[in-house]
Protein backbone atom coordinates (compact mmCIF):
# COMPACT_ATOMS: atom_id res chain seq x y z
CA UNK A 1 0.00 0.00 0.00
CA UNK A 2 1.26 3.60 -0.99
CA UNK A 3 1.74 5.99 2.08
CA UNK A 4 0.07 9.11 1.34
CA UNK A 5 0.74 11.09 4.62
CA UNK A 6 3.64 10.35 6.97
CA UNK A 7 5.16 12.81 10.01
CA UNK A 8 7.77 15.00 8.08
CA UNK A 9 11.53 13.79 8.30
CA UNK A 10 12.50 17.61 9.57
CA UNK A 11 9.94 17.09 12.76
CA UNK A 12 11.25 14.46 15.84
CA UNK A 13 8.41 12.74 17.23
CA UNK A 14 8.23 14.85 20.45
CA UNK A 15 4.13 15.67 20.65
CA UNK A 16 3.28 19.32 20.48
CA UNK A 17 2.81 21.39 23.29
CA UNK A 18 0.23 23.54 22.15
CA UNK A 19 -3.17 23.95 22.90
CA UNK A 20 -6.17 22.68 21.30
CA UNK A 21 -6.85 24.46 18.13
CA UNK A 22 -3.16 26.61 18.41
CA UNK A 23 -1.81 26.97 14.54
CA UNK A 24 1.50 26.54 15.66
CA UNK A 25 1.34 22.84 15.05
CA UNK A 26 0.02 23.78 11.68
CA UNK A 27 2.94 26.09 10.83
CA UNK A 28 5.75 23.91 12.11
CA UNK A 29 4.74 21.08 9.68
CA UNK A 30 4.73 23.54 7.03
CA UNK A 31 8.19 24.14 7.90
CA UNK A 32 9.21 20.94 8.41
CA UNK A 33 7.94 19.77 5.19
CA UNK A 34 9.77 22.65 3.28
CA UNK A 35 12.60 21.57 4.85
CA UNK A 36 12.10 18.21 3.57
CA UNK A 37 11.36 18.96 0.15
CA UNK A 38 14.11 21.31 -0.24
CA UNK A 39 16.49 18.30 1.23
CA UNK A 40 18.23 20.86 3.57
CA UNK A 41 17.29 18.90 6.82
CA UNK A 42 21.14 18.27 7.46
CA UNK A 43 22.51 21.67 6.86
CA UNK A 44 19.52 23.59 8.08
CA UNK A 45 19.57 25.24 11.86
CA UNK A 46 16.85 27.06 13.60
CA UNK A 47 16.49 29.42 16.52
CA UNK A 48 13.54 28.81 18.60
CA UNK A 49 12.35 32.42 20.28
CA UNK A 50 10.48 33.21 23.30
CA UNK A 51 7.37 32.82 23.77
CA UNK A 52 4.87 30.05 23.24
CA UNK A 53 7.10 27.78 20.62
CA UNK A 54 10.25 28.53 22.87
CA UNK A 55 10.50 24.88 23.07
CA UNK A 56 10.71 24.29 18.82
CA UNK A 57 13.66 23.14 19.17
CA UNK A 58 12.42 19.88 20.51
CA UNK A 59 9.95 19.30 17.63
CA UNK A 60 12.25 20.39 14.61
CA UNK A 61 14.82 17.75 14.04
CA UNK A 62 17.32 19.99 13.15
CA UNK A 63 20.82 21.56 14.81
CA UNK A 64 18.73 24.55 16.99
CA UNK A 65 19.51 27.85 18.97
CA UNK A 66 17.48 28.94 21.85
CA UNK A 67 17.69 32.91 21.31
CA UNK A 68 16.96 35.77 23.88
CA UNK A 69 13.40 37.62 23.82
CA UNK A 70 13.54 39.13 20.23
CA UNK A 71 17.14 38.56 19.53
CA UNK A 72 16.33 35.70 17.16
CA UNK A 73 17.69 38.08 13.87
CA UNK A 74 20.79 38.68 15.75
CA UNK A 75 21.69 34.80 16.70
CA UNK A 76 20.64 33.79 13.14
CA UNK A 77 23.29 36.40 11.60
CA UNK A 78 25.99 34.81 14.18
CA UNK A 79 25.37 31.38 13.04
CA UNK A 80 24.93 32.00 9.26
CA UNK A 81 28.44 34.53 9.42
CA UNK A 82 29.88 31.49 11.10
CA UNK A 83 28.40 28.51 8.78
CA UNK A 84 27.36 30.61 5.13
CA UNK A 85 26.49 27.21 3.36
CA UNK A 86 24.22 26.58 6.17
CA UNK A 87 20.09 27.33 5.80
CA UNK A 88 18.99 29.37 9.33
CA UNK A 89 15.96 29.73 10.05
CA UNK A 90 14.43 31.89 13.09
CA UNK A 91 10.93 31.44 14.47
CA UNK A 92 9.31 34.05 15.77
CA UNK A 93 6.37 35.40 17.59
CA UNK A 94 4.75 38.76 17.75
CA UNK A 95 6.10 39.84 21.13
CA UNK A 96 9.27 38.65 20.47
CA UNK A 97 9.93 40.17 16.53
CA UNK A 98 7.06 43.04 16.57
CA UNK A 99 8.25 44.53 19.99
CA UNK A 100 10.81 43.75 22.27
CA UNK A 101 13.11 42.72 18.57
CA UNK A 102 12.34 45.34 16.49
CA UNK A 103 15.61 46.21 15.93
CA UNK A 104 17.04 43.21 15.44
CA UNK A 105 14.59 42.33 12.74
CA UNK A 106 14.98 45.29 11.08
CA UNK A 107 18.50 45.29 10.65
CA UNK A 108 18.93 42.04 9.53
CA UNK A 109 16.46 42.27 7.11
CA UNK A 110 18.18 45.57 6.04
CA UNK A 111 21.48 43.69 5.63
CA UNK A 112 19.48 41.20 3.61
CA UNK A 113 21.19 38.80 6.11
CA UNK A 114 20.78 35.43 4.15
CA UNK A 115 18.18 33.69 6.80
CA UNK A 116 14.40 33.09 6.22
CA UNK A 117 12.19 34.12 9.26
CA UNK A 118 9.14 32.76 10.46
CA UNK A 119 6.88 35.19 11.60
CA UNK A 120 3.79 34.09 14.09
CA UNK A 121 1.10 36.98 14.11
CA UNK A 122 -1.93 35.52 16.32
CA UNK A 123 -2.81 39.47 18.08
CA UNK A 124 -1.07 38.19 21.38
CA UNK A 125 1.17 37.19 23.76
CA UNK A 126 0.23 33.36 24.47
CA UNK A 127 3.05 32.09 27.03
CA UNK A 128 2.38 34.57 29.08
CA UNK A 129 -1.15 34.51 29.05
CA UNK A 130 -2.54 36.84 26.93
CA UNK A 131 -1.36 40.41 27.14
CA UNK A 132 -1.83 43.05 24.56
CA UNK A 133 1.12 42.35 21.90
CA UNK A 134 1.68 45.42 19.34
CA UNK A 135 -0.29 43.60 16.67
CA UNK A 136 -3.41 43.28 18.76
CA UNK A 137 -6.24 44.76 17.44
CA UNK A 138 -7.92 48.26 18.14
CA UNK A 139 -10.64 47.33 20.76
CA UNK A 140 -9.48 43.66 21.05
CA UNK A 141 -9.26 42.59 24.91
CA UNK A 142 -6.24 40.94 26.71
CA UNK A 143 -5.11 41.03 30.03
CA UNK A 144 -3.45 44.36 29.59
CA UNK A 145 -5.78 46.08 27.83
CA UNK A 146 -9.21 44.71 29.38
CA UNK A 147 -11.48 47.60 28.05
CA UNK A 148 -10.16 46.71 24.43
CA UNK A 149 -7.35 48.03 23.03
CA UNK A 150 -7.12 52.18 22.72
CA UNK A 151 -5.52 53.36 20.06
CA UNK A 152 -4.99 56.72 21.84
CA UNK A 153 -2.78 55.27 24.85
CA UNK A 154 -1.28 52.12 22.89
CA UNK A 155 -1.10 53.06 18.78
CA UNK A 156 -2.15 50.54 16.14
CA UNK A 157 -1.37 47.81 15.19
CA UNK A 158 2.19 47.10 13.32
CA UNK A 159 2.30 46.12 9.74
CA UNK A 160 6.15 44.11 9.89
CA UNK A 161 5.33 42.95 6.57
CA UNK A 162 4.41 46.02 4.86
CA UNK A 163 7.14 48.24 6.95
CA UNK A 164 9.83 45.46 5.94
CA UNK A 165 8.97 45.43 2.27
CA UNK A 166 10.04 49.11 2.10
CA UNK A 167 13.87 48.05 2.50
CA UNK A 168 16.63 47.24 -0.04
CA UNK A 169 17.72 44.34 1.91
CA UNK A 170 14.96 41.76 1.57
CA UNK A 171 14.54 39.50 -1.33
CA UNK A 172 11.24 37.97 -0.24
CA UNK A 173 8.58 39.09 2.31
CA UNK A 174 4.81 37.76 2.41
CA UNK A 175 2.38 37.00 4.91
CA UNK A 176 -0.25 34.20 4.64
CA UNK A 177 -3.00 32.59 6.71
CA UNK A 178 -3.96 29.44 8.33
CA UNK A 179 -7.44 29.75 8.86
CA UNK A 180 -8.18 27.25 6.24
CA UNK A 181 -7.05 24.78 3.93
CA UNK A 182 -6.83 27.00 0.51
CA UNK A 183 -4.85 29.16 3.12
CA UNK A 184 -2.84 26.83 4.49
CA UNK A 185 -1.99 25.55 0.50
CA UNK A 186 -0.83 29.54 -0.16
CA UNK A 187 1.13 29.34 2.99
CA UNK A 188 3.46 26.94 2.39
CA UNK A 189 4.00 27.78 -1.50
CA UNK A 190 4.91 31.12 0.72
CA UNK A 191 7.21 29.29 3.45
CA UNK A 192 9.15 27.38 0.24
CA UNK A 193 9.93 30.37 -1.75
CA UNK A 194 11.23 32.13 1.50
CA UNK A 195 13.77 29.50 2.17
CA UNK A 196 14.44 28.43 -1.64
CA UNK A 197 15.29 32.50 -1.73
CA UNK A 198 17.82 31.70 0.96
CA UNK A 199 18.97 28.35 -0.92
CA UNK A 200 19.71 30.39 -3.82
CA UNK A 201 21.60 33.18 -1.95
CA UNK A 202 19.15 36.11 -3.11
CA UNK A 203 19.13 37.69 0.56
CA UNK A 204 16.40 37.99 3.34
CA UNK A 205 13.05 36.17 3.06
CA UNK A 206 10.16 36.34 5.82
CA UNK A 207 6.51 34.77 6.01
CA UNK A 208 3.77 36.59 8.45
CA UNK A 209 1.57 33.70 8.86
CA UNK A 210 -1.26 35.10 10.80
CA UNK A 211 -2.57 32.47 13.57
CA UNK A 212 -5.09 31.41 16.24
CA UNK A 213 -5.03 32.00 19.92
CA UNK A 214 -8.08 29.61 20.99
CA UNK A 215 -6.97 29.86 25.00
CA UNK A 216 -6.02 33.67 25.33
CA UNK A 217 -8.99 34.87 23.01
CA UNK A 218 -11.15 32.70 24.91
CA UNK A 219 -12.84 31.12 21.94
CA UNK A 220 -13.45 27.59 20.48
CA UNK A 221 -10.87 27.16 17.88
CA UNK A 222 -13.59 27.08 15.26
CA UNK A 223 -14.54 30.57 16.71
CA UNK A 224 -11.18 31.61 16.56
CA UNK A 225 -10.39 30.78 13.06
CA UNK A 226 -13.86 32.85 11.83
CA UNK A 227 -12.37 35.65 13.94
CA UNK A 228 -9.05 35.61 12.56
CA UNK A 229 -10.70 35.47 8.88
CA UNK A 230 -13.09 38.11 9.69
CA UNK A 231 -10.92 40.59 11.93
CA UNK A 232 -7.12 39.96 11.36
CA UNK A 233 -7.46 39.96 7.72
CA UNK A 234 -8.70 43.31 6.75
CA UNK A 235 -6.01 44.67 9.40
CA UNK A 236 -3.09 42.98 7.79
CA UNK A 237 -3.69 42.00 4.25
CA UNK A 238 -2.31 38.31 2.74
CA UNK A 239 -0.26 38.69 -0.35
CA UNK A 240 3.05 39.17 -1.39
CA UNK A 241 5.22 42.39 -0.09
CA UNK A 242 8.57 42.01 -1.60
CA UNK A 243 9.90 39.56 -4.60
CA UNK A 244 12.73 40.48 -5.42
CA UNK A 245 13.94 38.91 -9.44
CA UNK A 246 14.96 35.22 -9.36
CA UNK A 247 12.94 34.46 -6.28
CA UNK A 248 10.96 31.33 -7.41
CA UNK B 1 63.41 36.90 20.90
CA UNK B 2 60.57 37.90 18.57
CA UNK B 3 60.43 41.26 16.49
CA UNK B 4 59.05 44.16 18.66
CA UNK B 5 56.59 46.32 17.64
CA UNK B 6 54.94 49.87 18.72
CA UNK B 7 51.61 49.32 18.83
CA UNK B 8 48.39 51.16 20.35
CA UNK B 9 46.74 49.02 23.08
CA UNK B 10 43.32 48.49 21.55
CA UNK B 11 45.05 47.45 17.92
CA UNK B 12 47.13 44.97 19.83
CA UNK B 13 44.77 43.17 21.82
CA UNK B 14 42.73 43.36 18.14
CA UNK B 15 45.85 41.64 16.51
CA UNK B 16 46.46 39.12 19.66
CA UNK B 17 43.07 37.72 19.29
CA UNK B 18 43.44 37.36 15.26
CA UNK B 19 46.46 35.67 16.15
CA UNK B 20 44.50 33.38 18.79
CA UNK B 21 42.10 32.11 15.93
CA UNK B 22 39.04 34.65 16.20
CA UNK B 23 37.81 34.98 12.48
CA UNK B 24 34.82 36.67 13.65
CA UNK B 25 33.74 40.08 15.30
CA UNK B 26 30.66 41.30 16.27
CA UNK B 27 30.83 45.13 18.14
CA UNK B 28 29.34 48.47 18.06
CA UNK B 29 31.50 51.66 18.23
CA UNK B 30 31.61 53.23 22.05
CA UNK B 31 34.48 55.67 22.99
CA UNK B 32 37.08 54.13 24.47
CA UNK B 33 38.08 51.48 22.75
CA UNK B 34 36.50 52.41 19.05
CA UNK B 35 40.27 51.48 17.66
CA UNK B 36 39.18 47.73 18.42
CA UNK B 37 36.67 47.67 15.93
CA UNK B 38 38.35 49.62 13.65
CA UNK B 39 41.12 47.61 13.42
CA UNK B 40 38.99 44.73 12.77
CA UNK B 41 37.48 45.86 10.15
CA UNK B 42 40.40 46.49 8.47
CA UNK B 43 41.98 43.13 9.17
CA UNK B 44 39.64 40.35 9.73
CA UNK B 45 38.19 40.37 6.11
CA UNK B 46 42.31 40.18 5.04
CA UNK B 47 42.20 36.73 7.05
CA UNK B 48 38.94 35.70 5.69
CA UNK B 49 37.32 36.42 9.02
CA UNK B 50 33.64 38.54 9.55
CA UNK B 51 33.56 41.85 10.97
CA UNK B 52 30.25 43.12 11.37
CA UNK B 53 29.10 46.21 12.93
CA UNK B 54 25.79 45.96 14.83
CA UNK B 55 22.78 47.48 15.33
CA UNK B 56 23.50 47.98 18.73
CA UNK B 57 25.57 46.19 21.78
CA UNK B 58 22.59 43.85 22.41
CA UNK B 59 22.57 42.62 18.79
CA UNK B 60 26.30 42.42 19.01
CA UNK B 61 26.30 40.04 21.99
CA UNK B 62 23.16 37.86 20.57
CA UNK B 63 25.38 37.22 17.36
CA UNK B 64 28.80 36.41 19.18
CA UNK B 65 26.11 33.49 21.24
CA UNK B 66 25.36 32.39 17.46
CA UNK B 67 28.32 32.52 16.27
CA UNK B 68 30.17 30.75 19.58
CA UNK B 69 27.10 28.24 19.34
CA UNK B 70 28.34 27.72 15.84
CA UNK B 71 31.49 27.01 17.00
CA UNK B 72 33.73 29.93 15.84
CA UNK B 73 36.28 31.67 18.24
CA UNK B 74 34.38 35.32 18.71
CA UNK B 75 35.12 38.21 20.27
CA UNK B 76 33.24 41.61 21.02
CA UNK B 77 34.71 44.53 22.82
CA UNK B 78 33.04 47.47 24.43
CA UNK B 79 33.14 49.87 26.97
CA UNK B 80 31.05 49.74 30.56
CA UNK B 81 27.50 51.51 29.31
CA UNK B 82 28.00 48.84 26.38
CA UNK B 83 28.88 46.17 28.53
CA UNK B 84 25.46 47.00 30.65
CA UNK B 85 23.72 46.27 27.63
CA UNK B 86 25.63 42.95 26.56
CA UNK B 87 24.37 41.62 29.99
CA UNK B 88 21.92 39.91 28.85
CA UNK B 89 23.63 38.01 26.31
CA UNK B 90 26.20 37.43 28.80
CA UNK B 91 24.08 35.47 30.87
CA UNK B 92 22.52 33.85 27.87
CA UNK B 93 26.03 32.60 27.00
CA UNK B 94 26.55 31.55 30.45
CA UNK B 95 23.91 29.76 30.68
CA UNK B 96 24.03 27.75 27.59
CA UNK B 97 28.29 26.95 28.10
CA UNK B 98 29.19 29.03 25.22
CA UNK B 99 33.16 30.44 24.76
CA UNK B 100 33.90 33.84 23.98
CA UNK B 101 36.14 37.00 24.68
CA UNK B 102 34.45 40.20 25.60
CA UNK B 103 36.62 43.18 26.23
CA UNK B 104 35.39 45.71 28.76
CA UNK B 105 37.58 49.15 28.37
CA UNK B 106 36.62 50.19 31.04
CA UNK B 107 35.57 54.05 31.41
CA UNK B 108 33.62 56.39 34.49
CA UNK B 109 30.10 55.87 35.79
CA UNK B 110 27.43 55.52 36.49
CA UNK B 111 25.17 56.07 33.91
CA UNK B 112 26.92 57.58 30.76
CA UNK B 113 30.02 58.61 33.23
CA UNK B 114 32.91 59.66 31.26
CA UNK B 115 35.26 58.42 28.50
CA UNK B 116 38.22 58.54 30.90
CA UNK B 117 39.94 55.23 32.64
CA UNK B 118 38.12 53.79 35.69
CA UNK B 119 37.32 50.15 37.50
CA UNK B 120 34.79 50.71 38.24
CA UNK B 121 33.16 47.90 36.78
CA UNK B 122 35.32 45.32 38.97
CA UNK B 123 31.35 44.09 40.42
CA UNK B 124 29.83 43.46 37.41
CA UNK B 125 32.30 41.75 35.85
CA UNK B 126 33.12 39.56 38.72
CA UNK B 127 30.02 39.09 40.57
CA UNK B 128 28.20 37.77 37.70
CA UNK B 129 26.70 41.35 36.34
CA UNK B 130 24.03 39.97 34.32
CA UNK B 131 20.91 37.70 36.23
CA UNK B 132 21.83 34.22 37.79
CA UNK B 133 24.34 32.09 39.31
CA UNK B 134 26.80 32.74 36.68
CA UNK B 135 30.93 33.37 36.44
CA UNK B 136 32.81 34.73 34.21
CA UNK B 137 36.68 34.24 33.78
CA UNK B 138 37.87 38.08 34.06
CA UNK B 139 41.60 38.72 33.28
CA UNK B 140 43.27 42.04 33.80
CA UNK B 141 46.32 43.06 32.09
CA UNK B 142 48.38 46.40 33.42
CA UNK B 143 50.50 46.63 30.07
CA UNK B 144 49.99 46.19 26.55
CA UNK B 145 52.47 43.41 26.65
CA UNK B 146 50.54 41.56 28.89
CA UNK B 147 46.84 42.21 26.85
CA UNK B 148 48.61 40.73 24.03
CA UNK B 149 49.41 37.70 25.86
CA UNK B 150 46.52 37.27 28.07
CA UNK B 151 44.05 37.42 24.86
CA UNK B 152 45.32 33.91 23.86
CA UNK B 153 44.77 32.61 27.06
CA UNK B 154 41.14 34.38 27.22
CA UNK B 155 40.35 32.64 24.14
CA UNK B 156 42.11 29.32 25.43
CA UNK B 157 40.23 29.07 29.15
CA UNK B 158 36.81 30.36 27.39
CA UNK B 159 37.25 27.21 24.99
CA UNK B 160 38.37 24.51 27.58
CA UNK B 161 35.90 25.51 29.91
CA UNK B 162 32.95 26.35 27.40
CA UNK B 163 32.26 29.84 29.42
CA UNK B 164 32.72 33.77 28.88
CA UNK B 165 36.06 35.22 29.06
CA UNK B 166 36.40 39.01 29.58
CA UNK B 167 39.58 41.07 29.67
CA UNK B 168 39.22 43.95 31.68
CA UNK B 169 41.22 47.39 30.51
CA UNK B 170 41.12 50.47 30.94
CA UNK B 171 41.23 53.88 28.44
CA UNK B 172 44.80 54.34 29.79
CA UNK B 173 45.68 50.45 28.43
CA UNK B 174 43.37 50.79 25.13
CA UNK B 175 45.33 53.76 24.28
CA UNK B 176 48.55 54.02 25.34
CA UNK B 177 51.19 52.64 22.72
CA UNK B 178 54.07 50.72 23.85
CA UNK B 179 56.14 47.80 22.18
CA UNK B 180 54.58 44.37 22.34
CA UNK B 181 55.83 41.25 20.83
CA UNK B 182 53.33 38.00 19.59
CA UNK B 183 55.06 35.15 21.17
CA UNK B 184 54.59 31.77 19.70
CA UNK B 185 52.07 30.02 21.47
CA UNK B 186 52.17 26.82 22.66
CA UNK B 187 49.07 25.41 21.74
CA UNK B 188 46.99 23.30 24.27
CA UNK B 189 44.72 20.21 24.13
CA UNK B 190 41.25 22.09 23.81
CA UNK B 191 38.13 19.62 23.93
CA UNK B 192 36.54 19.52 20.65
CA UNK B 193 33.49 21.28 19.63
CA UNK B 194 31.10 18.13 19.03
CA UNK B 195 28.47 20.21 20.83
CA UNK B 196 28.33 23.08 18.10
CA UNK B 197 25.03 24.01 15.28
CA UNK B 198 26.69 23.18 12.34
CA UNK B 199 23.54 21.63 10.77
CA UNK B 200 23.48 17.87 11.91
CA UNK B 201 25.32 16.71 8.85
CA UNK B 202 24.72 12.92 8.74
CA UNK B 203 25.39 13.38 12.89
CA UNK B 204 22.22 11.45 13.73
CA UNK B 205 21.30 13.61 16.82
CA UNK B 206 20.32 16.85 17.23
CA UNK B 207 22.22 19.53 18.43
CA UNK B 208 20.59 22.45 20.68
CA UNK B 209 22.27 25.02 22.32
CA UNK B 210 19.96 26.97 25.07
CA UNK B 211 19.79 27.72 28.49
CA UNK B 212 16.01 26.92 29.44
CA UNK B 213 15.17 24.32 32.02
CA UNK B 214 12.12 24.43 32.61
CA UNK B 215 11.70 21.83 35.72
CA UNK B 216 13.36 23.21 38.69
CA UNK B 217 15.42 19.74 39.61
CA UNK B 218 16.90 20.05 36.06
CA UNK B 219 17.42 23.52 36.66
CA UNK B 220 19.08 23.07 39.83
CA UNK B 221 21.48 19.89 38.38
CA UNK B 222 22.25 22.84 35.34
CA UNK B 223 23.78 25.08 37.94
CA UNK B 224 25.21 22.43 39.77
CA UNK B 225 27.21 21.58 37.09
CA UNK B 226 28.35 25.27 36.57
CA UNK B 227 29.29 25.70 39.78
CA UNK B 228 31.43 22.55 39.25
CA UNK B 229 32.96 24.14 36.56
CA UNK B 230 33.56 27.22 38.02
CA UNK B 231 35.39 25.36 41.53
CA UNK B 232 37.89 24.07 39.41
CA UNK B 233 38.87 27.07 37.86
CA UNK B 234 39.50 28.26 41.15
CA UNK B 235 41.40 25.57 41.94
CA UNK B 236 43.61 25.36 38.43
CA UNK B 237 43.78 29.00 36.59
CA UNK B 238 44.43 31.89 39.38
CA UNK B 239 46.92 34.22 38.39
CA UNK B 240 48.55 36.90 40.12
CA UNK B 241 52.07 38.45 40.02
CA UNK B 242 53.81 39.34 43.66
CA UNK B 243 56.23 41.95 43.81
CA UNK B 244 58.17 43.37 46.37
CA UNK B 245 57.12 41.38 49.10
CA UNK B 246 59.48 39.72 50.80
CA UNK B 247 59.71 41.93 53.58
CA UNK B 248 57.23 43.80 52.70
CA UNK B 249 55.33 45.44 56.33
CA UNK B 250 52.34 47.27 53.72
CA UNK B 251 51.16 45.25 50.94
CA UNK B 252 49.05 47.03 47.96
CA UNK B 253 46.52 44.60 46.29
CA UNK B 254 45.74 46.82 42.93
CA UNK B 255 45.14 45.66 39.05
CA UNK B 256 45.58 46.83 35.77
CA UNK B 257 46.81 50.66 35.50
CA UNK B 258 46.29 51.47 38.88
CA UNK B 259 49.03 48.43 39.58
CA UNK B 260 51.95 49.82 37.48
CA UNK B 261 51.77 53.28 39.40
CA UNK B 262 51.59 51.13 42.47
CA UNK B 263 55.12 50.00 41.22
CA UNK B 264 56.27 53.78 40.87
CA UNK B 265 54.47 54.22 44.58
CA UNK B 266 56.37 51.70 46.19
CA UNK B 267 60.15 53.13 44.69
CA UNK B 268 59.29 56.28 45.72
CA UNK B 269 58.55 54.70 49.34
CA UNK B 270 61.24 52.83 49.34
CA UNK B 271 63.38 55.85 49.63
CA UNK B 272 61.49 57.09 52.19
CA UNK B 273 62.47 54.29 54.45
CA UNK B 274 58.87 51.96 54.09
CA UNK B 275 58.86 48.91 53.21
CA UNK B 276 56.04 48.13 50.46
CA UNK B 277 55.01 45.53 48.26
CA UNK B 278 52.56 44.45 45.57
CA UNK B 279 50.00 41.84 44.62
CA UNK B 280 48.49 42.36 41.23
CA UNK B 281 45.69 39.84 40.57
CA UNK B 282 45.75 39.14 36.99
CA UNK B 283 42.74 36.87 36.85
CA UNK B 284 39.88 39.07 39.13
CA UNK B 285 37.73 36.11 38.81
CA UNK B 286 39.35 33.32 40.39
CA UNK B 287 40.77 35.86 42.78
CA UNK B 288 44.08 35.27 43.72
CA UNK B 289 42.43 35.01 47.93
CA UNK B 290 44.90 32.06 49.12
CA UNK B 291 48.27 34.35 48.36
CA UNK B 292 46.30 37.20 50.07
CA UNK B 293 45.61 35.32 52.89
CA UNK B 294 48.99 33.66 52.63
CA UNK B 295 50.45 37.39 53.05
CA UNK B 296 48.41 38.41 56.36
CA UNK B 297 50.39 36.21 58.42
CA UNK B 298 53.17 38.30 57.43
CA UNK B 299 52.60 42.05 56.61
CA UNK B 300 51.13 44.61 58.85
CA UNK B 301 48.35 46.07 56.71
CA UNK B 302 46.84 46.08 53.45
CA UNK B 303 46.05 49.18 51.45
CA UNK B 304 44.08 48.56 48.05
CA UNK B 305 44.01 50.98 45.11
CA UNK B 306 41.82 51.17 42.75
CA UNK B 307 39.98 53.56 40.32
CA UNK B 308 36.23 53.23 42.06
CA UNK B 309 35.31 54.05 45.05
CA UNK B 310 35.76 50.12 46.84
CA UNK B 311 34.69 47.32 44.86
CA UNK B 312 37.83 45.00 44.65
CA UNK B 313 38.94 45.83 48.21
CA UNK B 314 35.43 43.37 49.23
CA UNK B 315 37.36 40.69 47.88
CA UNK B 316 40.51 41.75 49.77
CA UNK B 317 38.61 41.76 52.92
CA UNK B 318 36.88 38.36 52.60
CA UNK B 319 40.78 37.29 51.98
CA UNK B 320 42.51 38.73 54.40
CA UNK B 321 39.41 37.38 56.56
CA UNK B 322 39.84 40.12 59.57
CA UNK B 323 43.72 39.01 60.22
CA UNK B 324 45.19 42.13 59.43
CA UNK B 325 43.64 46.09 58.56
CA UNK B 326 42.21 46.57 55.13
CA UNK B 327 42.48 50.06 54.06
CA UNK B 328 41.10 51.66 50.97
CA UNK B 329 42.58 54.57 48.39
CA UNK B 330 40.30 55.04 45.62
CA UNK B 331 40.01 57.93 42.57
CA UNK B 332 37.21 57.14 40.59
CA UNK B 333 35.15 58.81 37.29
CA UNK B 334 38.17 59.18 35.28
CA UNK B 335 40.78 60.50 37.84
CA UNK B 336 43.68 58.34 38.09
CA UNK B 337 45.92 58.01 41.51
CA UNK B 338 49.22 59.21 41.60
CA UNK B 339 51.92 57.67 43.06
CA UNK B 340 52.36 60.76 45.69
CA UNK B 341 48.51 59.90 46.80
CA UNK B 342 49.71 56.15 47.23
CA UNK B 343 52.59 56.88 49.46
CA UNK B 344 50.93 59.35 51.53
CA UNK B 345 48.45 56.62 52.16
CA UNK B 346 50.93 54.15 53.56
CA UNK B 347 52.67 57.11 55.28
CA UNK B 348 49.31 57.12 56.90
CA UNK B 349 49.11 53.86 57.59
CA UNK B 350 52.17 52.88 58.71
CA UNK B 351 51.98 56.50 61.05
Amino acid sequence: MKKVFERPKSLTDVPFSYCPGCTHGIAHRLVAEVIDELGIQERTIGIAPVGCSVLCYDFFDVDMQEAAHGRAPAVATGIKRVHPDSIVFSYQGDGDLASIGTAEIVHAANRGEKITVIFINNAIYGMTGGQMAPTTLPGQKTTTSPYGRDTEACGYPIRISEMLSTLDGPAYIARASLHDPQNIVKAKSAIRKAFQAQVDGLGFSLVELLSTCPTNWGMTPVESLKWLEDNMIPRYPLGEYKVIEGVK
Amino acid sequence: MGEKILMKGAEALGEAAIKAGCRFFFGYPITPQNEVPEYMSKRLPKEGGVFLQAESEVAAINMVYGAAGAGARVMTSSSSPGISLKMEGISYIAGAKLPCVIVNIVRGGPGLGGIQPAQSDYFQATKGGGHGDYRMIVLAPSSVQEMVDLMGDAFDLADLYRMPTMILGDGMLGQMMEPVEFKERKPIALPPKDWATTGKKGRGKQNIINSLFLIAEECEEHNFELKKRYNEIEKNEVKFESYNMEDADVAIIAYGTTARIVKTAIKRAESKGMKVGLIRPITLWPFPEKVIAAAAEKVKAFLTVEMSTGQMVEDVRLAVNGQKPVYFYGRTGGMVPSPEEMVAEVEKILG
